[in-house]
């Protein structure tokens, strides 16, 4: 115990969790969005359109994460200097976006099949009815089956967002200072205390993980679609 | 795939959604197509034919790729051997009416389900480095086998967890005429686990097995970070040489997505054999329990 309040004392391990918290949402909000735009473009009437949502799933699904972070990070930004922010933005900032597109690119296919599953949960029925009463493919998908595909979907987009949590340590191989990057400095510093710094960063991520898990699985059976 | 459901989405395309259809798609061919060439046209100094050169000769796969895929896949078999058997030792234990060894197995199962891999691999690294009587385990040469060891450690604790899980959820997805029928003639609740229902869980859940097999290919290039010389480090070691890091990053990427489509491939080819003999020799079929006289109905 007295370890564990060295350790708060002497590192910030909060400032380092809350880089892993901010990493989380934004990516999460960037694989959210791109994910349902890859989903809608897999179940369209245009074919090349799903042939290219399906490339994309398959080819970054099969990518380790850490190969995609590396590439964005030390391909593309520190190696080629391609810049995402304008350049008068710090280094840091610079580092913190690419990280969140490599991390949204990569888990925006976890996104896109957990929509499509959710499409799958939809009763074939419903789009049935809604194209008898005469809606488009826009109508169909945006007023009858997307509202209840996401219902069907909170689930593995749960699992995502945890898997997501958890994934931005990855980030760590190019200097983003997230927990997992701090728990290195900690144990190089203080090596004697490596229980302790493990037991304290892991513990970390089962306060950040537990209560998600928990409440997608709560809000999965709220909002379930009876029928 | 279930494209039936998906098709249902839109009416059989008339001729002026058919028009529109081919517009849209001429269009975003196009966007897609202009993004690609930006893509190309921004990396064209690192995509010029002397950055690929290097590829051409033996040496780059011998003395990199090669040692760097195998390594990979040794990481990876490894671990999902270690992984089954401590997943399968635990499964029984969450299970275990024993309280003790059902709430440990479950903690444990919970914690490293929990912590990230690399969090798990960093550790053991740093544990194989710091705290002598584990240091003291790698005299001499074996020191090289460190990163491995962290590697394969990290990948065992968090997908032992999951094919725990997995286990567990496939016994719990078999019918309960298979329980009854194991007590029924005499066998105790343990001897029908491990006799009865363990076997069809696992024969069921090979497929995911396969799958699973996937998602530690891809995390062993975790291994980068504590520099294990995977596929991903050795083709970055290969880039120093060569200053063609762009172009080694793409031939190794290329080189995961063809191993893990092709083990994609597998799992999908091992669930369509799984379900062809489900009728014969794996039933998982549900007894309409208002009706159980009616027995299980035909798979065919």
């Amino acid at each position: 115990m007295q370890d564990l309040i060295e350790l708060l004392q002497t590192y910030n391990v909060l400032a380092a969790f809350w880089m892993t918290i901010r990493l989380t949402l934004v990516s999460a909000l960037g694989a959210l969005v791109l994910g349902t735009v890859i989903a809608i473009m897999r179940v369209s009437p245009v074919a090349p359109l799903q042939r290219f949502g399906t490339a994309y799933v398959t080819l970054v699904r099969n990518t380790p994460l850490t190969l995609v972070v590396t590439f964005c990070v030390l391909g593309l930004y520190l190696f080629m200097n391609v810049r995402l922010l304008p350049p008068g933005v710090g280094r840091l900032t610079q580092l913190f976006a690419w990280a969140v597109v490599a991390l949204s690119l990569y888990h925006a296919t976890f996104v896109a099949e957990g929509i499509r599953s959710g499409i799958n949960t939809v009763p074939q029925g419903q789009a049935e009815a809604s194209r008898a009463i005469g809606l488009n493919f826009r109508q169909v998908l945006g007023q009858v089956v997307l509202p209840q595909a996401m219902r069907g979907a909170i689930t593995p987009l749960g699992n995502t967002f945890i898997a997501l949590t958890k994934n931005t340590t990855v980030v760590s191989a190019v200097g983003v200072a997230e927990a997992s990057y701090l728990m290195k400095s900690m144990i190089e510093f203080s090596p004697n205390l490596l229980f302790a710094i493990f037991f304290l960063m892991a513990l970390g991520f089962v306060i950040l993980t537990l209560p998600a898990g928990l409440f997608f699985s709560w809000a999965s059976t709220k909002w379930a679609v009876r029928r | 795939m279930s494209t039936q459901q998906v098709t249902v989405l839109f009416d059989a395309p008339g001729p002026r959604a058919l028009v529109r259809n081919r517009l849209i798609g001429i269009i975003g061919t196009l966007i897609v197509l202009a993004l690609a060439a930006g893509l190309v046209y921004g990396l064209r100094a690192q995509l010029a034919p002397s950055k690929w050169a290097p590829f051409l000769r033996a040496d780059t796969w011998l003395s990199y790729l090669v040692p760097g895929l195998v390594n990979t896949l040794q990481a990876a078999a490894l671990s999902v051997v270690a992984a089954s058997l401590l997943g399968l030792v635990l499964a029984l234990g969450r299970m275990s009416f024993n309280r003790v060894i059902s709430v440990v197995c479950t903690v444990f199962i919970e914690f490293f389900r929990a912590v990230p891999v690399l969090m798990m691999m960093i550790f053991v690294y740093y544990m194989t480095i710091f705290i002598p009587a584990i240091a003291n385990l790698f005299p001499g040469p074996l020191v090289q086998i460190k990163p491995l060891v962290a590697v394969i450690a990290g990948l065992t604790f968090y997908n032992s967890a999951v094919i725990a899980e997995l286990l567990r959820s496939g016994v719990g997805t078999l019918p309960r005429g298979q329980t009854e029928a194991g007590l029924s003639i005499g066998l105790s609740i343990g001897q029908t686990r491990r006799l009865v229902l363990l076997p069809q869980a696992i024969t069921a859940m090979l497929p995911a097995l396969v799958s699973q097999l996937v998602v530690i290919v891809k995390d062993s290039a975790l291994g980068y970070i504590i520099s294990y010389p995977e596929l991903l480090r050795s083709s970055q070691t290969l880039a120093s040489r060569w200053a063609n890091s762009i172009a080694a990053f793409l031939v190794a990427a290329a080189m995961f997505i063809i191993i893990n489509w092709l083990l994609t491939r597998l799992a999908s080819y091992l669930e369509g054999r799984t379900r062809a003999r489900q009728g014969r020799v794996v039933v998982l079929e549900k007894v309409d329990m208002q009706n159980p006289d009616k027995g299980i109905p035909d798979t065919q």
